[in-house]
């Protein structure tokens, strides 16, 4: 296993996703590429030492091109997001050492059908996934059902719909929890049973699930599909909580 | 640790020494429990769960949970810190040590480390000298309750002194060895031992 060094990078670009959350393309040196799904670790350093670090998923897809982006949701009371939301600007630099992890991952060389399961900024690591899909011209069905406070919140929106319109192979569904727009098509409550055995059903049991969100999320979502009828193993879990920030 | 690279404009937020000396590097407190696992949570009936030590043993021992719940058992007050960098201070449970546990078998003398092993098929491996010596305990209670399911009910193992992965949810017996061999997330590119203190995160730390 090579040694994840630290490695200083560059900020390209910011772009705003939703109210609370903005994504970071960062310029990272000899960067090795990742698998769609893994994370990174970021540490920051203050004039007198004193460091934090903080670990984000990578939202873009694996490429040549040594960038990636990390889509970062604001913590109000937060030491680290509130930063990089407010303060760092194009040009700025900080260390980053990753690709880290590799269970909550899919390259594409799987041919069972995908079932994402994203909870807020959960949608991070499963937005890897989709792209990477998209690039390769994977024929692999993926189902991704996604659970936004409001339809501000709904993070890559516009590239979701996008991408669902473009690729019969993709469903992209939406439950919206706290408000939804007049004439809303989409689900309209938290993520339940019921609705995962309907999105099931036009995925099938021999679906790879991956499921990223806050605990209470995660944990009801697995378990709904565990009683369904998917083995354990067809399950795969990550957590996003508001904890740290 | 060696060479620094200072963010411009980054102040942090600054702990009280008496607690920072408590925090290990790169770690963040917090008040939460978060729950972190890589599949759904078991949730074995208590009448379906026994607890194996297994291996290089003279003869491998069982135990029911209503005999594991007799063995002696205490309090253990510990700092636990997570790989994903939250530290969470003075967590209190009930659990019965692993040195109680071995007395009830009789090592070989080839054994040296273990591998812990759990519902779900998640596993773990330490040496030996880091779980005995009051290091390590198979927890079954956690702050005055009984443990949670998605904190590794009905019983966990903990060993507070390394990051928290190595303390497997779900626990259901140690496998005792003679080479070391990678658990689950050591398979993924995690350290092999990981102490908090020496920041032993990934593989190659």
């Amino acid at each position: 296993m090579a040694v994840l060094n630290w490695q200083i990078v560059t900020v390209t670009a910011i772009r705003a996703e939703t109210p609370h959350v903005k994504t970071l393309s960062l310029l990272v040196p000899g960067w090795q590429s990742h698998r769609p799904g893994q994370h990174v670790d970021i540490r920051l350093t203050a004039e007198d030492g004193y460091q934090a670090q903080r670990s984000y998923s990578i939202a873009s897809a694996p490429s040549d091109q040594p960038v990636i982006d990390l889509s970062i949701e604001l913590v109000d009371d937060g030491e680290v997001s509130p930063f990089l939301h407010d303060a760092v600007v194009v040009g700025d630099r900080f260390e980053v050492r990753g690709p880290i992890g590799g269970y909550f991952a899919w390259d594409g060389a799987a041919a069972d059908p995908l079932l994402l399961v994203a909870g807020g900024s959960g949608v991070v690591p499963l937005m890897a996934m989709v792209r990477h899909r998209a690039e390769i011209g994977s024929a692999v069905p993926c189902t991704l059902l996604y659970s936004s406070r409001t339809v501000t919140d709904i993070i890559y929106a516009e590239e979701l719909q996008r991408l669902n319109g473009e690729d019969d192979g993709l469903r992209v569904i939406h439950t919206l929890t706290r408000s939804q727009p007049p004439g809303w098509t989409g689900y309209s409550r938290r993520v339940d049973m019921r609705m995962i055995a309907e999105v099931l059903e036009g995925t099938g049991r021999m679906a790879q699930a991956f499921v990223c969100g806050p605990t209470p999320l995660v944990e009801s979502v697995a378990e709904s599909l565990v009683s369904i009828g998917l083995a354990p193993s067809q399950v795969r879990t990550e957590r996003f909580g508001p904890t740290g920030g | 640790m060696s060479e620094r690279f200072v963010t411009r404009g980054f102040v942090g937020r600054r702990r009280s020494p008496e607690r920072g000396q408590r925090i290990p590097p790169g770690q963040y407190l917090t008040d939460d429990f978060p729950v972190l696992s890589a599949g759904p949570t078991p949730h074995t009936p208590p009448a379906e769960w026994s607890f194996r030590i297994e291996g290089l043993v003279s003869k491998p021992v069982v135990w029911t949970w209503a005999e594991f719940n007799a063995l002696p058992s205490r309090e253990f007050v510990v700092d636990i810190s997570c790989v994903t960098k939250w530290t969470k201070l003075d967590t209190r449970w009930q659990g019965v040590s692993v040195d109680t546990l071995l007395e009830h078998v009789e090592l070989h003398r080839k054994a040296a480390f273990l591998t812990a092993f759990s519902d779900g098929g998640y596993t773990t491996n330490l040496p030996l000298p880091d779980v005995v010596n009051d290091q390590a305990f198979v927890a079954y209670a956690y702050e005055g309750g009984p443990l949670a399911p998605e904190h590794g009910g009905l019983a966990r193992l903990v060993v507070p002194h390394l990051y928290f992965w190595k303390s497997a949810k779900w626990v259901r017996g140690l496998r005792i060895v003679e080479q070391d061999q990678p658990g689950f997330w050591e398979s993924f590119g995690y350290h092999n031992r990981g102490d908090p203190w020496l920041e032993e995160r990934y593989s190659g730390d």
